[in-house]
């Protein structure tokens, strides 16, 4: 109980008794996230995109390679309860599907059977994989037994797009999330030192920064980018293209934590500090990061979906991340053309993902920059 | 205002400056040098080119003198006779291919401007005295969406929509029948019509960001004494409305003008690319995708000066605007 009461809270019967005066300030800023409801919306898509990359496999029906040739560039398959001649079935199905040729376009086209019925079954055998990179293991999450599924429909050569975007979402948030780490670390070096040491050294990073910030940045990224080699292999490639992209975030964390640290550095408990023999870094690194840590999340927040997007245009366009690296962006690059839209729209599902990641992380960060500040109404 | 003029200059023509190193630098990181490219493409035409033509041309071309020569004489031969160098793609002068092309990616960019504003200030405005209405959220929440859909994947849902629902052709600048036809009062409306994809498009996120910072704005001043004051003394509510509040928003929204028109330049080019407009965004991208980097960097030169040229006409219309702006 003396635990409970010392953080603030403690649980008498069902509803939790708050103590304002004795909870510290993380437990404060907590509570605060916690009455944004958006935000919490956010915490709870986000959980579920990390579900996807952790576990990628068991939750796609297939590999994210294995081509399907007898579903080639066809129409995502809706999931059915009720049947044509409206019996419920428990277990949901999907109807099959009859391949035929098109007789104007002479191409091969497949068409909807109602007269028979694909039962999707929980937890089946499929394409072997392992676990985490660790545990060998070949049970999915759903499959059918008879036939095919794709939720997502396939694309030009028949892969499951279903298996791929969910697949994707690992080198998305991966390269948005190193990105970020980079972009974090490059700002609050950078801007530290400026807002510690000012003067000159504070002068020259303001003018870089305003440089930064005047010109537009994405044509110069893309510009970078196209500079790579092409020879380079995939892993390369990803590791440029994330720096490449973490050179775009840090100006605003820089600018955050120099303005911080100017107006934190005059305090009595920096004298005292430094008085005590601390060193600079000790001093910056101890006694005022975490005084103003709560702010530097929020701009982290905010640099996230920022990443997250120069991303997807770049390998939307073929600039960034390539085959067989998998990012969303990357299956866009199928839809680049109005053609290939034109015939094949559900290519266009990935582009969703990006939509909802960028929406989750917005509200999170919203929720974020109320809490920062808890004591505020 | 003088000496503020004067000093604003001499930042710009640094800020140019600094620019044209980075465009310099992108220019250099082609794969190999002008001469080792010229001799590839030839050798692949055909024609047998030897060592010592290359050392000459290299010399010719001044490319082997030290980096810092070689800069200077970039950057001279753009500003003393506009010559930009050439184009491997076009065969062309750089400088010929841009400037065909740059008025329209200037109109698009200007147009897009006026758009973000008509549109955001009346909005914001109308969010703000109506807070928490349905109108209130449903404008909230397009603007969420707004600011969290990519630029490109935009251009691809309406071009997909207006192809299929209204027949449509909505990549290019004009329609089929009006491609070749003489200018006709018909043909402008057709090109109005292209025109309002990519203004929407890029727009889209801009506006979205101005409505919020307009409605946080009007919300501010609502609550000030004066409001209450002025509504005590039998002022009609829209008058007042538009005579003080909206007018002191106004400021922090028009003050960051130049920040929008770098954003809608830096998200032109592709765009443009998605909708298959005849500007210099499609020009770009490929000669990225073609590592023609003599273009490329002349086009990064262009866009970054065009921001920032434009970002000090901005500044200094604010300053004629606001007399409170200090001149510092």
């Amino acid at each position: 109980m003396a635990l409970l009461d010392s953080i603030g809270l403690r649980r008498s019967g069902k509803k939790a008794l708050r103590r304002p005066d004795l909870a510290t300030q993380w437990t404060l800023m907590w509570w605060k996230f916690r009455q944004h409801r958006l935000a919490m919306v956010g915490m709870a898509l986000l959980g579920m995109f990390g579900l996807c990359v952790l576990f990628a496999e068991p939750i796609s029906p297939y590999a994210p390679f294995q081509r399907d040739t007898k579903y080639v560039a066809g129409a995502p398959m809706m999931p059915h309860f009720i049947d044509t001649e409206g019996n419920f079935h428990l277990r949901p199905f999907v109807y099959g599907r009859k391949a035929e040729r098109d007789l104007v376009t002479l191409r091969m086209k497949s068409t909807v059977d109602t007269s028979q019925i694909w039962e999707i079954e929980f937890f089946v055998h499929g394409a072997p994989y392992r676990l985490l990179g660790l545990i060998p293991m070949d049970i999915h999450l759903f499959g059918t037994r008879e036939g095919f599924i794709h939720l997502f429909g396939t694309d030009f050569t028949g892969l499951d797009l279903f298996s791929r975007t969910i697949h994707a979402s690992r080198a998305s948030l991966s390269v948005a999330f190193v990105g970020v780490v980079i972009s974090f670390l490059l700002g609050a070096a950078i801007g530290g030192a400026a807002g510690y040491f000012g003067g000159q050294l504070d002068n020259i990073v303001m003018r870089v920064i305003e440089f930064i910030r005047s010109v537009p940045t994405l044509p110069l990224w893309l510009a970078l980018a196209a500079a790579l080699p092409r020879d380079w292999g995939p892993l390369p490639t990803y590791l440029a293209v994330t720096i490449i992209l973490s050179l775009l975030g840090w100006t605003w964390l820089a600018r955050t934590v120099r303005s911080k640290l100017l107006a934190t550095r005059h305090e009595d408990f920096v004298l005292a500090a430094r008085l005590s023999g601390c060193s600079d870094f000790r001093i910056i690194r101890r006694h005022l990061l975490p005084s103003f840590l709560s702010y530097l999340i929020v701009d982290t927040s905010i640099a996230f979906p920022e990443i997250l997007l120069a991303e997807t245009s770049l390998s939307f366009l073929g600039l960034g991340l390539r085959e067989p690296v998998e990012s969303w962006g990357v299956l866009l690059y199928a839809a680049q053309s109005i053609r290939s839209v034109d015939q094949a729209p559900w290519l266009m599902i990935p582009g969703i993902f990006v939509i909802v990641a960028v929406l989750a992380f917005n509200f999170v960060g919203d929720g974020l920059r109320d809490a920062a500040d808890p004591y505020s109404r | 205002m003088i000496a503020y003029l004067a000093r604003r200059l001499v930042y710009m023509v640094i800020t140019l400056l600094a620019v044209s190193v980075v465009s310099f630098v992108i220019v250099q990181s082609a794969p190999g040098d002008f001469a080792e490219i010229y001799a590839a493409r030839k050798a692949a035409a055909g024609a047998i080119i030897s060592q010592a033509e290359i050392e000459n041309l290299r010399k010719q071309l001044g490319l082997d003198q030290p980096l810092l020569v070689q800069y200077w004489r970039w950057l001279s031969n753009i500003v003393l006779h506009n010559d930009w160098g050439m184009s491997w793609e076009w065969k062309r002068p750089v400088g010929e291919v841009i400037w065909e092309r740059m008025p329209l990616t200037l109109a698009i960019a200007f147009s897009t401007l006026v758009f973000m504003y008509a549109i955001s200030i009346p909005v914001g405005i109308y969010s703000a005295v109506r807070r928490y209405s349905f109108g209130d959220h449903a404008v909230s929440l397009i603007g969420y969406l707004g600011l969290a859909t990519p630029n490109f994947l935009l251009a691809l849902v309406l071009m997909y929509l207006a192809q299929k629902y209204f027949g449509q052709s909505v990549g290019g600048l004009f329609s089929p029948q009006y491609q070749n036809a003489p200018w006709s009062w018909a043909r402008f409306a057709d090109m109005l019509a292209h025109l309002a994809v990519p203004v929407i498009v890029l727009g889209m996120a801009g506006t979205a960001f101005l409505i919020r910072a307009m409605r946080a704005a009007v919300l501010d001043e609502l609550d000030k004494m004066y409001v209450l004051s002025a509504k005590a003394s039998g002022l009609s509510p829209l008058k007042l409305l538009v005579r003080y509040p909206v007018r002191m928003a106004l400021n922090p929204i028009a003050s960051t003008l130049g920040w929008r028109l770098t954003y809608v330049i830096s998200g032109a080019p592709i765009v443009s690319f998605v909708l298959a407009l005849p500007d210099t965004g499609p020009l770009f991208l490929q000669s990225l995708l073609n590592q023609d980097m003599q273009l490329a960097g002349a086009l990064i030169f262009i866009y970054c000066a065009l921001t920032i040229i434009g970002t000090l006409v901005s500044d200094l219309l604010l300053v004629a605007l606001d007399p409170r702006i200090r001149l510092e």
